[in-house]
């Protein structure tokens, strides 16, 4: 069962590659997404032994990762199976299959117990996604594939020195020197400080450059604004949060050692100065998908901000994390739509796009309202929560600067979204051959249905899920 | 056997330097690829009952890191036609000398470190973060994506050599994937590189700014 779920994805990566048809390839992206659901769904929920051994098992917080990976992808698999049909003119072949590759390192991220297996994954991620932003083969996406591999390469390779000094630090305690997760964490009070505290710096920039913290964030802009709409939706929303899981594993350890006091300033600063930044770039951005991409950054900051505050944030951190990955896919796949349609990216070309694409740019104007936290929507309730744990928490000055960043970046993004949605558009603007399909407008649908659910009711099963991953990171093993 | 080994790392360190200041890209692939097969052998000789698996693991990363990338590092150069790295940010020789400077900086500092007391006398810590610091001089400084991708793969090199202190907390699997992720890496930028030659009719990563704010 677990060996399915983790082996499935290159399985149909390899079947991918041997289809000989540019027409009917694509279709393998629904088919092993479907296939990848009902597996995780029996992994999540009915899954009596969830710990297969001590390097590959699902803990309650690699389970809520896996479930919310597995979901977007599926959702997003039917948009990328109508995108390529638009784009049959291009060779598709290594394009799938490192999609196929890529759902199948992502699912072992959240499997690994074992820091060595993740930090494998987390590389292997970095390679399958560089054939994915240059799909496009401008000069602008080669450029953007160049700067995010480099950036990327350069913060694994740090987040690897991290590893190695949190195994380090073991064996500076006079422990066996591991990276089993579940010995460390069982050690943790032991570990040696020093080594400790400086694995924790280098992974937190290392799997930060992963996440898009700022300031490791210079790659994301290029490589979500070149990359094709549904590609910058699994980067925003699934790898992102592989490289948060990362980063909650180091906070996991240190929180055992009793060092929350020595973290916390950290991930504050890093929450804050990651929002700030996002907030200074996105005031009059007038590129839509840089600007999404810089939204990113700021949910980011939001998620590691969250961590900062401690436990009384946790439930709220992973909600975020859930609603940030399910809203990104809506503003993504609508903002694909509308660069199609138009050519361009950016709003000196592309305005009134509600009348020439009504479905998609109401979309992308409902999906900005609910990233930025408005109501009805599921990020409210979570950056509600969040905020409500930092002013109980006595956390005055940071929740207070959390908020006025909220409400910048709102005026920022607002400003931008209108101009695109509003308006009429000018009379040079190209008109392509696409027409809205339903492919191509469901798939975001259904992740508006998703997001608004989530802000009127939490369901039951992930309140559970939610609840029993707050658990397992605030206990000591 | 801790005086040969300090004998391999101060090869290394000098390999480093060498790096540093040739302007020759053939040359800083020849380094570092014989940099590669030094640190391949250091496990063999440190490892007292050697086992299959770690004899296993330092052959792949003998051969991956002395002859495949090298080769193929060498084939991507044949196809753009290049030569030399020009106008690097940092001169050849001050770089040299920045990396001599941080070689030092790296035993003193190595010596105020807490380090377990077996691992005082080896040189691997400071030649591990010598190693890290030089290639981020050849990643940051210089212009060719090619001489980038060598920064790189010292900076990796750096990082191995402080995993030779962690015997056994690394297994065989972990180490093999590492090695292959490192292979399909250096492939997928080979294609890169090439297609940049291809768009931009140069290697010089600076012409590439198109992408800013």
């Amino acid at each position: 069962m677990t060996l399915t779920l983790l082996i499935f994805p290159f399985i149909a990566a390899l079947a991918a590659w041997l289809i000989p048809s540019n027409r009917w390839r694509p279709w393998a992206i629904p088919a092993a997404g479907i296939i990848h659901f009902v597996l995780t769904l029996a992994a999540v929920f009915f899954n009596d032994k969830p710990l297969a051994s001590e390097w590959i098992g699902l803990d309650p917080a690699g389970r809520l990762v896996l479930l919310m990976i597995s979901m977007i992808y599926l959702i997003t698999s039917f948009y990328l199976a109508g995108y390529l049909h638009y784009r049959l003119e291009r060779p598709n072949r290594i394009f799938v299959t490192c999609l196929l590759c890529l759902l199948g390192t992502m699912t072992m991220i959240t499997w690994s117990r074992h820091l060595g297996i993740m930090w494998v994954s987390i590389e292997t991620t970095a390679l399958c996604t560089a054939p994915l932003i240059y799909f496009n083969k401008t000069p602008r996406s080669i450029e953007a594939t160049w700067k995010y591999l480099l950036i990327g390469f350069v913060g694994i390779a740090l987040a690897l020195l991290g590893t190695f000094f949190l195994s380090y630090s073991a064996l500076h305690a006079g422990l066996q020197p591991t990276l089993v997760l579940s010995e460390l964490l069982h050690n943790a009070p032991q570990l040696s400080k020093p080594w400790l505290h400086a694995a924790f710096v280098l992974i937190l920039i290392g799997y930060g450059t992963k996440m898009g913290l700022a300031p490791m964030h210079t790659w994301k802009p290029d490589a979500y604004g070149e990359a094709p709409g549904a590609v910058g939706t699994l980067l925003a929303g699934c790898v992102t949060s592989c490289a948060f899981l990362c980063v909650l594993r180091i906070y996991h350890i240190c929180t055992a050692a009793g060092d929350f006091a020595f973290i916390s300033p950290m991930l504050l600063f890093m929450g804050l100065l990651s929002m700030a930044v996002a907030g200074v770039f996105m005031v009059g951005q007038q590129d839509y998908k840089r600007m999404l991409a810089y939204s990113s950054v700021e949910h980011m900051g939001i998620l590691i901000l969250g961590l900062g505050l401690g436990v009384p944030a946790l439930f709220g951190t992973l909600l975020h994390l859930f609603n940030n990955g399910i809203t990104k896919g809506i503003l993504f796949m609508s903002a694909g739509n509308i660069h199609r349609s138009f050519g361009s990216t950016s709003t000196e070309i592309v305005r009134g796009a509600l009348r020439r694409l009504p479905a998609s740019s109401a979309l992308f104007l409902v999906g900005f309202l609910a990233i930025t936290g408005s109501p009805p929507f599921g990020p409210f309730i979570s950056e509600f929560s969040i905020l409500n744990a930092g002013f109980s928490s006595g956390h005055f000055v940071v929740t207070g600067l959390f908020l006025a960043l909220l409400l910048i970046i709102f005026i920022g993004m607002g400003a931008t979204v209108l101009t695109v949605t509003q308006g009429s558009e000018p009379e040079s603007a190209p008109r392509t051959a696409y027409r809205e399909g339903f492919l191509t407008i469901a798939p975001p649908i259904v992740l508006l249905a998703l997001v608004l659910a989530l802000g009127l009711h939490i369901p039951a099963p992930l309140n559970d899920l939610l609840n029993s991953a707050v658990k397992f990171l605030e206990t000591q093993p | 056997m801790n005086s040969l080994l300090n004998a391999l790392l101060v090869i290394v360190l000098a390999l480093n330097l060498f790096a540093l200041g040739t302007s020759r890209i053939i040359t800083v692939i020849k380094v570092v690829s014989l940099q590669g097969i030094l640190l391949g052998i250091i496990p063999l000789i440190m490892e007292e009952h050697l086992t299959l698996a770690a004899v296993f693991a330092a052959a792949a990363a003998i051969i991956l890191k002395g002859t495949v990338i090298p080769s193929m590092m060498m084939r991507a150069m044949r196809d753009v036609q290049i030569k030399r790295e020009m106008e690097p940010l940092i001169g050849f020789l001050p770089s040299m000398l920045l990396g001599a400077l941080a070689t030092g900086f790296a035993l003193l500092f190595a010596s105020a470190l807490p380090l377990a007391s077996e691992h005082t006398t080896p040189l691997l810590v400071p030649a591990s973060l010598a190693t890290i610091f030089a290639g981020f001089i050849l990643l940051t400084t210089r212009a060719k994506a090619i001489t980038q991708i060598m920064g790189y793969l010292v900076l990796e090199n750096g990082i191995y050599i402080f995993g030779l202190l962690l015997v056994g907390a690394m297994p065989l699997v972990v180490e093999l994937g590492a090695l292959l992720d490192l292979f399909v890496a250096i492939f997928v930028i080979c294609i890169i590189v090439n297609h940049i030659n291809q768009t931009f009719s140069t290697l010089d990563t600076r012409r590439m700014a198109a992408l800013k704010e």
